[in-house]
Parts: structure tokens; C-alpha cells; sequence
């Protein structure tokens, strides 16, 4: 489903190069964890899949479903199917949670030919999986993310990712700022997501997210290259030795 | 006066001057109105402001009044559906006054032309001083418009809309409002039109002690038409003054609003949009005066700027001595749509009394490109994602208006505009 092909890509503005050549593959129905230390390039490749402009892909390639997906906008990398829950979701202000909520599904169905929804299913559709995320459909009332918590942010995430049903989804440190009772809400939320159809990235730093989210395969994220792959045992790995040792190995 | 006594007059001038000449035989009034409209007149002959003149820094008058439309009485104007559905429609189509007469418990009404034939509105008239060129033009050529009275304790339920249609030609209308003490009442003056007009339009207003007014500007003249407002305002004791202003469209708009806080615990609220595209010029110039204790006020003007528009806001609050506990707090926010979109803002405040809490502020910035990123991730096209996230910018200033069947209906114009030129 996803294959990116020695990807080197670097900050648009200062040319600093972050993705130095890294190879990964993750299949239909593959739940892949990408951990690394911090500034080894985990966020930056979460967002150069989703097709953030801040970065120039340099070398490589990036197949969606066999497509590469360089040449096409966020929107349209979305309504293919590719969904980033970002790590920190914007605060935006004078936009309203269910209106946003409703024009990103019907951009998407409108994108893929299908028709807008009707009201009363869009609203059954919010309510189901606002409740399964036991969130308050209040909070939708209000502006998109502003004065959410943290948890509640993250929450918001994986209900649109619930609402959207994208073929790919990429986490993006989602159990960063989550206690450990928002944190199994929102693993249970992805939990529910997993499916033989899609393929799910998650990039976390620690392990504690990978005990409710069991991954299939793990990469090890090292100054933008995968120096190191293997099963969960991966993880638990890490987190008894640290990355020192994998990166040890790698050098 | 303007120093321009011995230069040359420009096109404008000159014809004012002429259709001066031409027009005072049949434009109604008595003789001491004859007296202020010569009055009037010889201050346009000493010439047009320029940025010279502090008041018009920002909009050259003399410069950018280029050409002047001519007056054309066989011109027609249609009336419009009015912005509040249910008003109570008084248009004054190609600057004249008309329509049926309409009949409405606790409020009279009457043409402006024949309170400037028996000279009872003689004392209205005239420029307020050497600057007031909109006061001066508006003196020399009014015509007609309406007066409104309402009763002191009318609640109005349907809204008022003063209609003014320009057909192409050249008009000059006043209206004057004068609300009782403890009545409530909405009106709309509607300033719109066809063709390559110009036009002034003077509106006075007085709320009466525990009144409460919302009076909606909406404009929304052709990319060809230039005009020239003026709102004049005085809100007595804990009277209430909601203004709205929405301006999109037009070469060039000068918008005056002169507010006068003068009772104590009156209250006066500004919220402006300004929606300019294409090449225009719009001006929108506040001078509040806080004359009394205890009163209090909000401007929040948002401004959404693209292609070669310009845009200007000088906000001026005056705090008297006397106007000790005066609460008072302007902002005006700007967004940029394009590298040659253009817009000045000048907030001043001038403070005589020891016990106020006043501020100002104003900011000026491009589509917050997280923000885009954000909702572009999330399927929504590009240019969808931009009318989202202007749209945004601009609701707070509708939806602090707190009225439903307003805030549907301002913003459907919004919407129209986006169409347009999102």
C-alpha cells in the first residue's frame, strides 16, 4: 500500500536535509510502528507524506496503491486516501467543528464522485463515532480544536480519521500529552480501524503506545533513514536497551 | 482652507461649480438653506482636500476624484428586495424620494425635499468645518431623502431599510432619524446601484435616552461608482448604538462616522467588514467622541484585501475630561489575499480624562499556512480551504451581532462574494 523508495528530501526554506535515503514498506492490513529519537526525522516524513510544501523531496519516490503521489496536492493525497492525525492539531478559530466535519467528507466523496451526504446521516455518522470515542457532541459545537485539551485534540483527530475512512493512516505521535485513560480511548478508536483494507503508521517515541496499539513490524528512524526493522519484539527491545544499541549497530 | 484657490480646479471641481450654477434654481429649499448651500459651494471652489489635509491623508480626494458622473434625472433606478426580509422598504431611486407612503404605529415619516423646501431642516444642513468636504458636497447639491421619527417608547418589530439606488448619475441624499427615548428599532441603510455614479449620502441620527438602535451599512456599489458617506450619530443617556458596516465594492468609497457618545452609560458598538477586490479605494474614517461618564464602547473592523484594492481605516476615539470611567477598545484586523492588495490603518486615541481603560490595536496578515495545511489534509481543496479560513477571519465580527435572521442574511452576502472572488 505504501513504499517509499530511498527518499531524500530537505527543509524547503534552508535546504537542510532531514530524509537522508530511507526505504519502507508497509502492506495492506500492516499495522508498522516507526520510532526513533527525537529529530531523527519521524515527524518530518509524517508530514512529507501528507504532502506538507515546508519540504522538497530531493531523490526517491513515495507509491500510494502503486501511484506516486508526489505530484499531487494535500487534498488530493486525502481524498485518495491518506489521513496524518497531526501531533499537535491547529487551533482554528471562527471554523466550526461539524461544519469543517462536513465539508472535508463531502470534498472527499465529492473528490471520489459520490454524492454530499445528507444531513440527518452525517449527523448519525458524528454521533457514532463521537460516542465510541466518548466524546461530548458539545465540544463539536465549538470552534475546530480551540480550548480543547490536549486529549480532547487528540480525540478530535481520530474521530475525523473514524469519519473519513482513509485507506492509510499515519499517527503522528498521537499518545504524546494523553493520560493513560484518553490513551486507551484512542488506541481502542484505532484499535477499531485496523482492517485487511488499510494500512496504518504509527510514529511514536515510546513503547507505551505500542502495548494498546500492537504493531506488526517496527522501524527504527535514525538521522532519516530506517537503519533497523524488525516485529514488536523490536520495541520492547528499545525500550529495555534505549536506542543506543540499535544505533550502535547500525554505525 | 486647501491652497488651491489660485491653482487650476480639476475636472471634478470644475463641474461641480458648473452644475451649481446650473441646478440651485430648481433644488428646493428657502433662503436661508440657499445661504448654507452658497456657503457649501464656495468651499468646493477652494478646492477638493488632498493628503495635505490630515483628515484625507490616506485618500487623496482631490486626486482621486477623477471624473464626476453628470446628473441625469431620465435615469432609472429599480428598487432592490431589501437585506432583512419583512422591512419596511423606503427607497429614494436616482436620488429622488419615493414610493408609497408607508404606515407604521408610533413612527412617522416624510420626504426629505419638502423639509428643505419649508426650510425646517435648514439647521441640519451645512459642513462641519474645513475638512468636510462629504458635509460640504452634500450641503451645496442635497435634493431629497427621508426623515424618520420615532416615537419614545415605539418598539419597532420589522426593520427599517433606507434604499438608496444610484442609476449612474450623480445624487446627493440625506437622511435624518431621530429616535424617542426608550424606542427600539433596526434600520439598514442600503447604498447601492448600477453604472458609473457618484454619489453622497449624509445620515444623521439621535437616540433618545434608553433608545436602542442598530443601524446595518450595507454597500455594495459597481466596480465604476465612487461614494462619499457619512454617518453622524449622538447616543444619549444609557442609550445603546449598535453600528454595522459592510462595504464591498466600488472605485472609490469614503465612509465618515462621527459618534458622539454624549449621555452618561451610553453605549456605542462598531463592527465593520470591508470585502475589497478589483482596483478599488475604500475609506472608512471614525471619529468617537466619549462625552460622558460611565460609557462604553467596542470597534472590531476585519478586512479581507485582494488584487489591487486598498483599504483604509483611521479610528480616532476622543475621551473627554468629563468621561471619566469610559470603556473603550478598538481593533482592526487585516487580511491580505495578494501582493498588491493594499491597506492602512491609523487608530488614534486622545484621552483628557485620569480614569478610563482604553486600548487599540491593529494587525495585518496573510492565510495562516498552518491552518491551510491543516484542512488541505484533510480533503478540502485549496480554494475551499482559503474561503474557510477567511470566512473564519470575518465571522466574529457578524456573529457578535447576536441576531439570527442578521447574521443568516450578512452572511449570504459573504457567501455571494466568495463566489466572486474567493
Amino acid at each position: 500500500m505504501l513504499e517509499i523508495r530511498n527518499l531524500h528530501a530537505r527543509i524547503a526554506s534552508t535546504g537542510v536535509e532531514i530524509i537522508r535515503g530511507l526505504d519502507l514498506t508497509v502492506q495492506k492490513g500492516e499495522v508498522a510502528a516507526i520510532m526513533g529519537p527525537n529529530g531523527s526525522g519521524k515527524s518530518t516524513l509524517s508530514y512529507i507524506i501528507a504532502g506538507r510544501e515546508d519540504y522538497e523531496v530531493t531523490e526517491g519516490d513515495i507509491l500510494f496503491d502503486g501511484q506516486s503521489i508526489l505530484e499531487m496536492d494535500p487534498a488530493e493525497r486525502a481524498a485518495a486516501g491518506i489521513f496524518l492525525a497531526f501531533q499537535y492539531p491547529m487551533e482554528i478559530p471562527g471554523v466550526a467543528t461539524m461544519e469543517f466535519l462536513k465539508v472535508a467528507m463531502n470534498a472527499q466523496r465529492k473528490a471520489r464522485g459520490e454524492e454530499p451526504l445528507k444531513v440527518p446521516e452525517f449527523l448519525k455518522r458524528v454521533k457514532e463515532a463521537a460516542g465510541s470515542l466518548e466524546m461530548d457532541m458539545a465540544m463539536l459545537k465549538r470552534p475546530l480544536n480551540v480550548g480543547f485539551s490536549g486529549g480532547e485534540k487528540k480525540r478530535a483527530e481520530i474521530l475525523q480519521m473514524k469519519l473519513l475512512e482513509p485507506k492509510l493512516c499515519v499517527l503522528d505521535e498521537t499518545d504524546s500529552g494523553l493520560d493513560i485513560d484518553a490513551l486507551k480511548i484512542v488506541a481502542d478508536g484505532v484499535n477499531a480501524l485496523r482492517s485487511p483494507d488499510r494500512a496504518i503508521v504509527v510514529i511514536t517515541h515510546y513503547q507505551r503506545l505500542l502495548d494498546h496499539i500492537v504493531p506488526d513490524t517496527v522501524h527504527v528512524l535514525y538521522r532519516g533513514q530506517v537503519i533497523k526493522s524488525g516485529d514488536r519484539t523490536l520495541a520492547q527491545e528499545l525500550e529495555a536497551n534505549g536506542y543506543a544499541g540499535v544505533i550502535g549497530e547500525a554505525a | 482652507m486647501n491652497m488651491h484657490a489660485t491653482s487650476q480646479r480639476t475636472l471634478a471641481e470644475a463641474s461641480f461649480v458648473e452644475a451649481f450654477g446650473e441646478r440651485i434654481s430648481e433644488l428646493p429649499g428657502d433662503a436661508e438653506v440657499i445661504v448654507r448651500r452658497d456657503e457649501a459651494i464656495e468651499m468646493i471652489k477652494h478646492g477638493l482636500p488632498t493628503r495635505r489635509v490630515e483628515a484625507w491623508h490616506y485618500t487623496d480626494l482631490r486626486r482621486l476624484l477623477s471624473t464626476v458622473s453628470p446628473f441625469d434625472s431620465a435615469l432609472v433606478a429599480r428598487q432592490l428586495e431589501p437585506v432583512l426580509s419583512g422591512s419596511t422598504v423606503l427607497p429614494v431611486l436616482n436620488g429622488v424620494a419615493g414610493g408609497r407612503m408607508p404606515e407604521v404605529d408610533g413612527v412617522s415619516f416624510e420626504q426629505l425635499s419638502g423639509k428643505l423646501a419649508d426650510g425646517s431642516f435648514a439647521r441640519a444642513l451645512g459642513p462641519r468645518g474645513g475638512d468636510d468636504a462629504i458635509g460640504a458636497l452634500n450641503t451645496a447639491f442635497v435634493a431629497d431623502g427621508w426623515f424618520i421619527d420615532v416615537a419614545p417608547g415605539t418598539a419597532l418589530e420589522a426593520p427599517v431599510e433606507l434604499q438608496n439606488v444610484q442609476a449612474g448619475g450623480q445624487t446627493h441624499v440625506r437622511f435624518a432619524v431621530r429616535v424617542g427615548a426608550g424606542a427600539k428599532v433596526t434600520i439598514v441603510e442600503r447604498q447601492a446601484g448600477n453604472g458609473p455614479s457618484l454619489a453622497t449620502s449624509v445620515s444623521n441620527l439621535t437616540v433618545g435616552e434608553g433608545a436602542e438602535v442598530r443601524w446595518l451599512v450595507v454597500q455594495d456599489q459597481p466596480d465604476d461608482a465612487t461614494l462619499l458617506t457619512q454617518f453622524n450619530a449622538e447616543v444619549a443617556k444609557s442609550a445603546r448604538l449598535g453600528l454595522f458596516l459592510m462595504n464591498e465594492g466600488g472605485k472609490l468609497v469614503r465612509q465618515e462616522v462621527r459618534v458622539k457618545v454624549a449621555g452618561e452609560d451610553s453605549d456605542f458598538q462598531l463592527r465593520g467588514i470591508n470585502l475589497l477586490a478589483g482596483s478599488g479605494h475604500t475609506d472608512v474614517t471614525m471619529v468617537l467622541d466619549h462625552a460622558a461618564p460611565s460609557t462604553g464602547s467596542r470597534e472590531l473592523i476585519r478586512n479581507v484585501v485582494t488584487d489591487k484594492a486598498r483599504g483604509v481605516f483611521q479610528g480616532r476615539i476622543n475621551v473627554h475630561q468629563v468621561a471619566q470611567k469610559t470603556d473603550a477598545k478598538m481593533a482592526c484586523n487585516t487580511l491580505l489575499l495578494s501582493d498588491d492588495a493594499d491597506f492602512s490603518a491609523k487608530p488614534e486615541l486622545e484621552i483628557f480624562a485620569d480614569d478610563v481603560a482604553c486600548g487599540h490595536g491593529a494587525t495585518v496578515t496573510d492565510i495562516n499556512a498552518d491552518h491551510l495545511f491543516y484542512l488541505k489534509a484533510r480533503g478540502i481543496d485549496d480554494k475551499s480551504a482559503r474561503g474557510l479560513l477567511v470566512k473564519a477571519f470575518l465571522a466574529e465580527a457578524i456573529e457578535q451581532l447576536e441576531d439570527e435572521a442578521v447574521i443568516d442574511a450578512l452572511e449570504a452576502r459573504l457567501d455571494a462574494w466568495f463566489a466572486l472572488h474567493g
